[in-house]
């Protein structure tokens, strides 16, 4: 049971990382549905990074390793979600087409980067040695802390990382002056831009650094939960997390914090299918189904109460042309 | 370098498309005075404010703050010298407070929700609002969300601040409110521009008055020195008829009978509660009553669009309660709402006039088949195939409905509403948002009226329309009413409704507090009523609101105590 828990939360941060980027990302007003695409850029680019300083190298460093994942995860994503961005705010296309698109380019250019560029001989032999010993490295001892080692202390950096960057999230999207900047933006940009706030330039900054932080999702999957073994389906199984990142964010009510607690439950609901014995093959995805169906009860939930604290950014998937009338 | 003037305008041009919006403008603004900016709709004042706030750039010309020639390209330039305008749609987030709508933008001091909250509750002690900073926008009412963008441009330290129609969704209440902070602001030191239409308040709060007609400036007058009359015809620039026609027609039995009609709100509190009126065939009854105290929901439960909570609705004896709107359309009754931001109600604002015309009658502008005219000097032959041949095509015509429209017949009926209502666009294919505030609510009404109907509601026609416009919908009501029909009208203006209304009925949250002849009445007594004070429905003792000679009875049996 604890190894459940500890695999939910493991699993959850995927969940957690495309979550909280697609949020940035709607608090600015664009819908971004891209985030299976951008997913799966960061796994590419995370992969890249880490052969770059493991393969052929004699004694690789486990720091430079996880540093130039991230690194890597984050600038290939942040350019896909920098193309995304380039269409949506600055020519005002329609963001759902683009978004589409995205995620289309994102999936099909991943697999072909990784069986072609990034899994040359050797590599990944280095990768999934990497991804045990750098990116599940945890702190030695935990053990012998029973239960609560276990689900909470037996992890890699990653797991952590996620849940730092949604309590920062949080802080910034509530407590901070460039956080209410950024709601205003996505409420309503002509009253954000009267009002002086650079309305494309905060567009532009959370839109990319959403797909970043989206793209370190690819990342952990492959490297943290899947321990570097890049599988032939890996583009698929990410695009399949990806649109669940998005029903996350319907699911936590656009909040980076509830989001923490979110992904645990869908980490769980994802997991669940493998660990319940007893059910047939063809039982699974009536399973897989339950975080959608969740989804959709939330969302049921949401709209009868009608609180208006508990919608979406006023202006979310509208562009925003200041002299338009 | 001269600096007298807070604002200097010089030459100021801007165009849309073929349209002027500004040409040629010179306009100034004295340091620590209030200056109205008068014009008809469309004549280019809310243009130019926007150039001056940054939202649009001038194509040419000049702008001086405080003597200095700048450049202002985007709002976050004029913050820069201290120009801060309130718009006449109001820019608030509504999901915010009052406070975090105030603080927001660039830069200012450290963030915080307690020491926001103090901060904008000094501002606003300061020039003498009343206001609680912790309040969400969504929970305001109309006047407290204008304090707020009020409280936004002082907090940014505007010196210069622009007003733009801030008196036409207040009462006269509130509007003397604002006028006292005004005061107080320019006590301060502030210079302040006013747009306005309303002269009388040109007259009590401005120091100088500037004219802008079609996009051209007229001139500038002091305002001790001018009075109401020389204000109209330096804006309109011809002499306009005062006088509101009130043709005597013939009224006819009672056409739309309301009786104990109740209706809730939105929220679900009681917006009307037992109501009773009638409007006879060839009468304009009008509604007064404070903004707010049940005219939206009276319409929406009239045109089918609200439920009744009890209580009847009857046209011509007929009860449609429960009726669809397209069926209580089909009857002959149109309704026509323009809410307070003006947008409209019943437009489809990227859609053309055309398209807008069909979609209130589709049905009517199906594709047919012409008829094939006849011609001179027809052989017998040829005038029997011809005479067949129209026979089946108006034989298909009325049986088949055919899936295509006819946007000939749609796009000649907008050309008629343009021409008829004068109707200022560049084509009959326009989206109606492109079209300035008046020109919208002139195709609506004229849309709504092209359906002949025998029951016309308009609430609000009027609103935000400048004299010209609003005395061509004057005139479209009274040809409605010579023609027959009952007309509902909705409106604020009390002194238009005396001079217009047959009768006027007054509602005071949601009650009838009686009906009263136009001729009769006095405008104090109207007042009284809408205030509550007084109740001519209890002090006569008797139901006003129904009609001696109703059709209710003799056609359905019902209760003959109303008729008594």
């Amino acid at each position: 049971m604890d190894v459940f828990f500890a695999n939910a939360i493991s699993f959850g941060v995927i969940f957690l990382f495309g979550c909280v980027g697609e949020i940035l990302t709607e608090k600015s007003g664009h819908l971004n549905l891209g985030i299976p695409g951008i997913m799966c850029m960061g796994a590419a680019g995370g992969c890249l990074g880490v052969k770059l300083c493991t393969a052929g190298v004699a004694n690789p460093s486990g720091v430079l390793a996880v540093i130039m994942g991230i690194l890597f995860a984050m600038i290939f994503a942040g350019a896909l979600g920098a193309v995304y961005a380039f269409l949506t705010v600055s020519l005002r296309s329609n963001q759902n087409v683009t978004g589409l698109a995205c995620t289309i380019f994102g999936v099909g250019f991943t697999s072909f980067f990784l069986n072609n560029v990034v899994l040359t001989e050797g590599v990944s032999t280095a990768l999934s040695n990497a991804g045990l010993k750098f990116f599940n490295a945890h702190i030695p001892g935990t053990e012998n802390l029973g239960w609560f080692g276990t689900i909470f202390l037996s992890h890699g950096i990653l797991v952590y990382l996620a849940i730092i960057i949604a309590v920062v999230a949080t802080v910034v999207l509530r407590y901070t002056k460039v956080g209410l900047n950024l709601r205003a933006v996505g409420e309503n940009p002509a009253t954000a831009d009267a009002v002086g706030i650079n309305v494309t330039g905060y567009k532009y900054s959370f839109i990319i650094s959403g797909a970043a932080i989206a793209g370190l999702g690819g990342l952990c999957y492959v490297m943290g939960y899947m321990n570097g073994i890049v599988g032939s389906t890996v583009d698929q199984t990410i695009q399949g997390i990806g649109w669940l990142s998005i029903a996350l964010v319907i699911f936590t009510l656009w909040k980076p914090a509830l989001a923490i607690l979110g992904s645990i439950v869908f980490g769980m609901l994802y997991i669940l299918a493998s660990r319940i014995t007893g059910i047939s093959f063809e039982q699974i995805p009536l399973l897989n189904m339950i975080p959608y169906i969740v989804t959709i009860l939330v969302l049921i939930v949401t709209s009868i109460v009608g609180h208006r604290e508990t919608q979406p950014p006023a202006s979310l998937g509208l562009s925003y042309f200041r002299e338009d009338r | 370098m001269d600096t007298q003037f807070a604002l200097e305008l010089r030459h100021i041009s801007k165009s849309f498309g073929s349209v002027m919006a500004n040409r040629d403008i010179n306009l100034t603004l004295k340091k620590g005075e209030i200056l109205a900016l008068l014009g008809e709709n469309g004549s280019g004042k809310t243009t130019l404010m926007n150039m001056i706030s940054g939202i649009y750039y001038p194509d040419e010309g000049q702008i001086f703050v405080n003597g200095e020639e700048t450049v202002i390209s985007s709002p976050q330039g004029a913050f820069r010298h201290h120009i801060g305008m309130v718009h006449q749609h109001f820019k608030l987030i509504d999901v915010f407070t009052a406070a975090q709508n105030i603080v927001l933008g660039p830069g200012g001091n450290k963030y915080g929700v307690r020491r926001i909250n103090d901060e904008v509750k000094e501002i606003a002690e300061r020039y003498g609002f009343e206001l609680d900073p912790k309040k969400k926008v969504y929970d305001m009412s109309v006047s407290e969300k204008q304090t707020v963008e009020i409280l936004k441009v002082l907090y940014r330290g505007a010196d210069i601040l622009i007003l733009d129609e801030p008196t036409a969704v207040l009462t006269p209440q509130e509007t003397e409110k604002l006028f006292t902070v005004m005061r107080a602001m320019k006590a301060d030191g502030k210079s302040i521009i006013i747009i306005t239409h309303k002269l009388h308040e040109v007259m009590a709060i401005s120091d100088r008055v500037a004219v802008l007609r079609k996009g051209a400036y007229i001139g500038c007058v002091d305002t001790a020195q001018t009075n109401e009359q020389a204000l109209t015809e330096m804006m309109v620039g011809q002499k306009v008829e005062l006088e509101i026609e009130r043709p005597v027609t013939k009224i006819d039995r009672p056409l739309l009978e309301i009786r104990d009609l109740s209706v809730r709100s939105d929220e679900g509190s009681i917006a009307i509660e037992g109501l009773n009126f009638f409007i006879r065939g060839g009468e304009i009854l009008g509604v007064a009553g404070i903004a707010g105290c049940g005219q939206r929901e009276l319409c929406e439960a009239i045109a089918g669009l609200r439920k009744v909570e009890s209580g009847g609705i009857y046209h011509e004896g007929d009860s449609i309660v429960g009726f669809s709107p397209k069926q209580i359309a089909a009857r002959g009754i149109s309704m026509s709402f323009i809410p307070e931001d003006r947008l409209g109600m019943g437009l489809a604002p990227s859609m053309s006039i055309t398209d807008n015309m069909m979609l209130k009658k589709y049905q009517d502008h199906r594709y047919s088949i012409k008829p094939v005219a006849a011609k001179e000097g027809e052989k017998p032959f040829a005038q029997k195939c011809r005479r067949a041949w129209n026979a089946v095509t108006s034989f298909i015509n009325r049986r088949v409905a055919c899936p295509f429209v006819d946007r000939k017949s749609a796009r000649a009926e907008a050309e008629r509403v343009i021409e008829e209502l004068d109707v200022v666009t560049p084509s009959t294919e326009t989206p109606v948002r492109r079209l300035s505030g008046g020109n919208v609510q002139k195709v609506l009404l004229g849309r709504e009226i092209l359906t002949e109907p025998n029951v016309l509601i308009t609430a609000y026609p009027v609103r935000g329309l400048d004299i010209n416009s609003s005395y061509l919908i004057y005139d479209i009501l009274n040809r409605q009413k010579k023609a027959g029909a009952g007309v509902l009208f909705i409106g604020e203006d009390l002194d238009v409704m005396l001079a217009l209304c047959d009768k006027i009925m007054v509602l005071c949250h949601g009650k009838l507090m009686g009906v009263v002849h136009a001729e009769k009445t006095t405008k104090e007594q109207l007042g009284l009523m809408m205030a509550g004070a007084l109740n001519l429905e209890e002090e006569k003792g008797k139901k006003m609101g129904v009609a001696k000679d109703s059709r209710i009875g003799e056609e359905h049996g019902e209760d003959g105590t109303w008729n008594a």
